[in-house]
Order: structure tokens, then sequence, then C-alpha cells
């Protein structure tokens, strides 16, 4: 079994790790606010956040190139800054209002964006698991050396049409990174109360497929780790499965008062596997940065996410007329 | 300066809570993901958390109030510094809440009695086309051959469609063309290469899958309807779904209940979906190539019967036929018959025997069940004033039943009878032949209903 890497002493620019920081934090205090504005009642529905599970979505970002797709489940937030959708949009989206990514219309759970090859923002657990094989199918298939980064959770991970899509993208060698963004809690049911195996990326064995055990709450290991299943795919040799082991600080959704764990398991992991905080030390330590280069940008994220806050706030709900558009696309 | 902590709302349904305990008292420090207070919601009691850092300045709602309202101010946040007692005791902060209170939307008028509806009568090929005797199973591989031959992103997928060349020889010929890129045998597995379809026409391709039946394709009706139909809305109108799910619908022969099923009513159902059901070769034909251009997710329902029967197909190049637009076959006085499908076979049939006593039925064939060319129907109901509807599925929701309440709000003062359904009995399908046939539709019940609809 893979044991656990943490990147030894990284060989990283300060550049990069500032970059890290900022997309983590951006998320984390965007995610924040969503919460804030959720109790407000300013969001409706439900509402899953992706604070504590940050360094998954920027590392693997960080190894993926232009054209690359991404597809995941309805806890999409984070997906969506990672791939430099707009705050404003996305905050907008969540507020129900026309300047909304999808116009109001999708919500938290369904937001899409063709130019960031970002397809969705799915709420069926498990659905968007063959609709990442077929964006990779048609990448294949058009031969234009893209690959699809398709993330599920462990819950999903016991679907049945998980498997079905690991036989034929492993039959059919589709560039597809399967990364199962295991945060240990399928709604309330641990791994362990659910699953009969203890690593989830071993099925991919039965199928031919590899893949490896990743430490997600350590950004540059996500990264390096996504670097060389990207280049699995790319070099044509067919599918890899990422397990990145990771951990939601918040409930499921909103309204989860979150009793299958105790408050200790929690602030455990906050005091002790931070992302954040982990890459802050890195830029402290390494003198990549000082106390006040980082207030700084923890002031300009802020500012940002306050800023797509006021604009989700103002932005008018969709005229009337929406219910009614955007059902048949025009025949041309 | 001073942060107002509002009561939040903690679940989807949620408009007032309890506050059941602190957690914090004033003059405490917190800091963002501590835990402040328990609150008690419909659902659960949960643990609220700070967002913000700063010092509790003054709790305003004790602890075990019940009934607050959602927004309520609950507790001042302040800064190292600032005198909590000048702060304003508590003011309702209401205007944070989205006024949701939405246009109010005029309710349609009912229309009493309608204007002849605009219905597009126009034929489908030009008179002095030359026509030629087909089957529909040739008209349906003429069809995707001529797309594929046209369009390099048009793909086959399926159960045995390659090697194979089809279950039912729909796909014969194509492996040979367009080799094995194009021409896909899939594992039996409906769920997920419904699934994988689906992604790749939002990557840009316009697949073709086959279902070898449509009761398989119950395995894969979440793909259908979650995710190929809804996308384009969800998405705000950025991405859409073109693709075509097609393969035989209905009762076969002798295959008992699993694979016995018309599914035309489930679908006709979705948004976001187009049903078409061809009954002739030539609109197998002109019909599945429009599909296949469709920029919007389709199912095409076929039939097994069907296949092999031959119809005139017109020689023109490029037969295609609108999607919604339903054909006269036969035109009347006395009735409307209206059908699609193989139920056309029993429509036709009764009109003739009902030409010889004298009754003049017109022959509506709906070609496309969604969007469904009720303008056709009603127009031909306010010349004959009686309307039978025909299909093989199921009687409760059918969509003989739509096609009634259409009717009925649209052209009630038309009618001079009550519309009758007719449809497959209401019981699975049997596998011994007697009983077979007495659950399908015949042609003598839809004799039985003209006459009852015409009180002869």
């Amino acid at each position: 079994m893979a044991a656990r890497k943490t990147a030894k002493k990284p060989n990283v620019s300060s550049e990069e790790l500032t970059t890290y920081y900022r997309e983590m934090l951006l998320i984390r205090r965007f995610e924040e606010k969503a919460g804030q504005l959720y109790g407000m009642g300013l969001i409706g529905g439900f509402c899953h956040l992706y604070i504590g599970q940050e360094a998954v979505v920027v590392g693997l970002e960080a190894a993926a190139k232009d054209g690359d797709k991404r597809i995941t489940s309805y806890r999409d937030h984070g997906h969506m800054l990672a791939c430099g959708m707009d705050p404003g949009g996305v905050m907008a989206e969540l507020t129900g209002r026309i300047g909304g990514l999808s116009k109001g219309k999708g919500g938290s759970m369904h937001m899409f964006s063709k130019e960031k090859h970002f397809y969705g923002g799915h709420g069926i657990v498990g659905a968007q698991v063959p609709l990442g094989a077929g964006l990779a199918f048609a990448d294949k298939y058009k031969e234009n050396g893209g690959v699809t980064f398709t993330y599920f959770g462990d819950g999903a991970a016991n679907q049945g049409q998980v498997y079905e899509t690991f036989n034929m993208a492993a039959l059919w060698s589709l560039p597809v990174v399967f990364v199962i963004e295991n945060n240990q809690y399928a709604m309330g049911t641990a791994q362990a109360r659910s699953t009969s195996t203890k690593d989830i990326y071993h099925r991919g064995e039965a199928f031919g497929i590899p893949g490896e055990i990743v430490n997600g709450m350590d950004v540059l290991a996500v990264k390096e780790a996504g670097e060389k299943a990207v280049a699995h795919c790319r070099a044509g040799k067919g599918p890899y499965i990422l397990e990145v082991k990771t951990y939601r600080y918040r409930g499921h959704s909103m309204s989860d008062p979150a009793k299958y764990r105790t408050r200790e398991e929690v602030q455990k992991v906050r005091e002790q596997s931070d992302p954040i905080e982990h890459v802050r030390e890195l830029l402290l330590t390494g003198k990549h940065a000082t106390e006040d280069d980082l207030k700084a940008i923890d002031k300009e994220i802020k500012e940002i996410v306050n800023q797509a806050a006021e604009f989700s706030k103002e932005s008018p709900e969709p005229s009337v007329e929406e219910l009614w558009t955007d059902i048949y696309a025009e025949v041309g | 300066m001073a942060t107002e902590i509002l009561m939040p709302a903690l679940s989807p349904t949620m408009e007032e809570g309890t506050l059941a305990k602190w957690l914090v008292k004033e003059g405490d420090t917190v800091s963002s993901g501590d835990i402040m207070a328990e609150i008690e919601t419909d659902k659960a009691t949960m643990e609220f958390e700070a967002v913000d850092e700063g010092i509790v300045g003054k709790i305003l709602i004790a602890e075990g109030t019940e009934g607050v309202k959602v927004n309520t101010p609950i507790a001042v946040l302040v800064e190292e510094g600032e005198d909590a007692s000048a702060l304003p005791t508590a003011a309702p902060a209401a205007a944070a809440v989205a006024e949701a209170a939405p246009a109010a939307v005029e309710a349609p008028a009912p229309a009493a009695a309608p204007a002849a509806p605009v219905v597009d009568l126009s034929p489908d090929w030009p008179a002095d086309a030359e026509m030629k005797s087909e089957t529909v199973r040739e008209a349906l591989r003429d069809a995707m051959a001529e797309e594929m031959r046209g369009d390099e992103d048009v793909y086959l997928m399926g159960e045995e469609v390659a090697e194979y060349q089809g279950a039912y020889k729909i796909s014969q010929g194509l492996l040979d063309e367009f080799g094995s890129k194009r021409v896909i045998d899939t594992p039996i597995t409906e769920h997920g290469f419904a699934g994988i379809a689906v992604g790749s026409a939002f990557g840009g391709l316009k697949p073709i899958v086959e279902f070898m039946t449509f009761n398989f394709a119950m395995q894969a009706i979440d793909q259908i309807i979650n995710s190929a139909a809804k996308t384009l809305y969800m998405s705000g109108g950025q991405m859409g779904c073109p693709i075509v799910f097609r393969g035989p619908n209905g009762a076969a022969a002798r295959v008992a209940a699993q694979h016995s099923q018309d599914y035309a009513a489930w679908y006709m159902q979705i948004p976001g979906l187009k049903v078409v059901m061809p009954y002739s070769a030539a609109d197998a034909k002109g019909l599945l190539k429009s599909a296949i251009r469709d920029p919007n997710p389709v199912i095409f329902l076929e039939n097994e019967i069907l296949y092999g029967r031959s119809f005139d197909v017109p020689q023109v190049d490029d037969l295609t036929i609108p999607l919604g637009k339903a054909r006269i076959w036969r035109e009347g006085s006395d009735v409307t018959i209206v059908s699609f499908g193989i139920g056309m076979q029993y429509a036709l049939e009764a009109a003739d025997k009902l030409a010889e006593d004298g009754i003049s039925a017109e022959v509506i064939d709906l070609r496309t069940i969604r969007p469904m060319d009720t303008g056709a129907i009603i127009n031909s109901v306010m010349k004959t004033n009686r309307l039978v509807t025909v299909e093989e599925g199921w009687p409760q929701g059918s969509v003989g039943s739509y096609i009634s309440s259409v009717v009925m709000q649209e052209a009630f003062d038309y009618l001079d009878a009550p519309v009758v359904n007719c449809t497959g009995k209401d019981v699975p399908m049997p596998y011994a032949a007697n009983l077979e046939k007495l659950a399908l539709i015949t042609t003598d019940e839809v004799i039985a209903a003209v006459k009852q609809v015409t009180y002869r």
C-alpha cells in the first residue's frame, strides 16, 4: 500500500507557494461568507461547503493544462473558484440572482463554464463519473490531447455506475483522472460503516486502473500526484485514480448538525493538518513571505469576497421571462 | 466596528428557532470556527459557529428563548477597546432578508372558443418525388449513414451495434463504412454508457445511443433525464446536449412483461427532451435525420414489429422532417383518430372498416409526441367534433389522457361527445398468446370507440 506522502523539503518557488496560499484562502473565505449568507436567508436550499478540502482542487488545478476539463458533484464552489470562475458570478448563483453563472437557475449545486471547461455541478451522487469519462471520450475522439479531472466522494464510490465507468474507461483507454475526494464521511456515514475496503482506489485494480493514496491536506503532495496522473493519461495509458484523503470541517450541508463525529475530531484536524496553515508555515519558515505580506493577501482576499457578496445581494432576481428560457436550444 | 450576529437559518425550511444555549458570555474573545451557541431548528439541534473574530460585546437574546425569527440580532461582536454599552439594543434587521416577493404572474385566461390554430400543413417532400418501397429498418440505417457521412462528430454507440451489425440489424453495414472509432460496441451497462455518451455530447460530439430495447433504458433513465434533459436549463443556456437515444419500444411478440412496455408517456413528461415515435419508413428516415441534427436530447422510439414493414420512401437528397409536426394520413369529416407509432396500424385499419359503414374518419399521426402538434389535433376536432386516441401504452397518465385534457381546455365547445382513449390494458404484458392478444389494443376496440363517440 502506498504510504501517505508529504512532499519532502519542498522544491517550490515563492511565487508558486503564494499562489496556492491565495487560491486556498479565497475558497475558505468565500465558503465562510456563503455560510454567513445562508444563515441570513440569502442563500436557500442545499449548500455544501468545501472548507477543509481546499488543497485538493488547488493542487490538481496546478497540474492541469489549458484545455483540460473538470467535472464534480454538488460540493462544487471550490472547483469553480480554483478554475478561475468569477467569485461574484458564483456567489450570485448561490443567492439565485440574474448575475449568477447560471442566471440564478442552477443554484449552489449546478453551475457550468464552457470557457473554463468546467462541466458542473451535478446533484445526483455518482452521476458525474460517467459524464466525466464521456468528456474524456470526446477528447480522445477529437485527438486533442485533453485530460478530464472527474471528482467524486467516498460516498459516490459505492455507486454502481462508477464501476461501469471504470470498466469502459479502462477498456477504451480514456484520458480521465478519477479523483476520489475521500473526506471520510458520506453525509453522516463514516467510511468504515459504508465501504468494504479501507482504501477505495484498490477497487481500480480489478479493472487494471492504477492509483494511489494522496495526502489531501498537503497541496504540494496533491500537485505532484496530479502531475503523475495527468502524464499517465496524456501518454495514452488510460485512466488513473487518485484517492485524496481529506476532511471537511463543516457539516455535509448547511442543515447537518454533524452528530456523527466528535467536536474534538474536527478540532484536531483543524489544529494539526489544516492545508492553509501548512502553506502559511512553508511561506514563513522558508522566508518566502513575511507576516505583513500574508496580512496583505488576507486583506485582498477579504475584499474580493466582500465584493462578491455585495454583487450577489445587489444583482436582481431573474426576470419572470427566465422561467421559460433555456429549456430547448434553438434548431439552427 | 461592531458586528451584529443574526439568528441564522440552518435548514432550507427554517423560519424561526429556539436559542437553546449560549456557549460564550459577554467579554469572551471568539475567532472564526468557535461555537457560539446551540440552536434548535425544526430538524435538529445545531451548533452555531462564529465567522468573524471579535469580543462578545452584548448578548441580545437570552438562552431558552423560543420562536426567535431568522435574522433577528442575537448578539453583538465588538473589536478590542470598543465600548459595548454604547451599542443600540436589538433592532430588527429584517432588511437583510431577501425580499423574494415575485412579481405576480398573470394566469392565462382560459380560451373559450379558440380561433383555429395555425397549423403547418406543408408537404414533407415534393409531390413529384420518385417513390421507392423500403423497410423501416433500411430507412433508419440510411438516415444514420447519411448523417454520419455529413458530420464527423456523429457516432453510434450501443450493445451489438458494430460487429454483430445490430441486435435488430438496424446498424447493418455501418461498421464497415465508418470503422470502430465511430461505431462502438459497448459492454452491457446501460447506465454507464448512457452517461458516457451524455458526457461526450457536453464535450462537443453528437452521439446516437442505441438501446437494444427501451426496456433496458430504465437502467439509464437518471442520465437521460437528470443529465441530458436538464443541463441546458441548469446552466442558464450555456451547455446543451445534442444526443439521440433510439431503439425499439413497446411490445414485440411473446416476450412478456419485462420486454414489452411503451415509454412514450414516460418521456413525454420531461421538459428538455424531445420525443419522436414514427410509424412509416419515410417518417423514420426524415425524423431520425432531423433528430441527429437537433441540438437537444431526442428520445426516438422505434418498434420491432414495424422494422420489417415496407413503405414508400421519397427518393430525394437529404429527406428531413421537422420535429413537432403531425401528419394527416387520411382526411375525414365524422371523427378524428389520433395515434403514433404502431398505434397507427390500428387507427388506419379501423378507418378503412369504418368507411365501409359510412363513417368518415380523419387519421392524424402525431409522429412527434413532444413537442406535440396539438394545433393539428384541435384543428381537426373543430371540423369533426369527435376524438378517439390510440396507443399501446397503459391508460393512467397516457399520451391520450394528455391530449384529452388539452382538447377539453382549448376546444371544449367543439366536442359533441366525450373523448375516448384507446390504450393497452392496465396489466403487465402476459406471455400466453391468448392473453397477450387481449392485453394489446385491437382494431375492433378502435372501431367500437369511434362508434361510441359518433353515437352509432
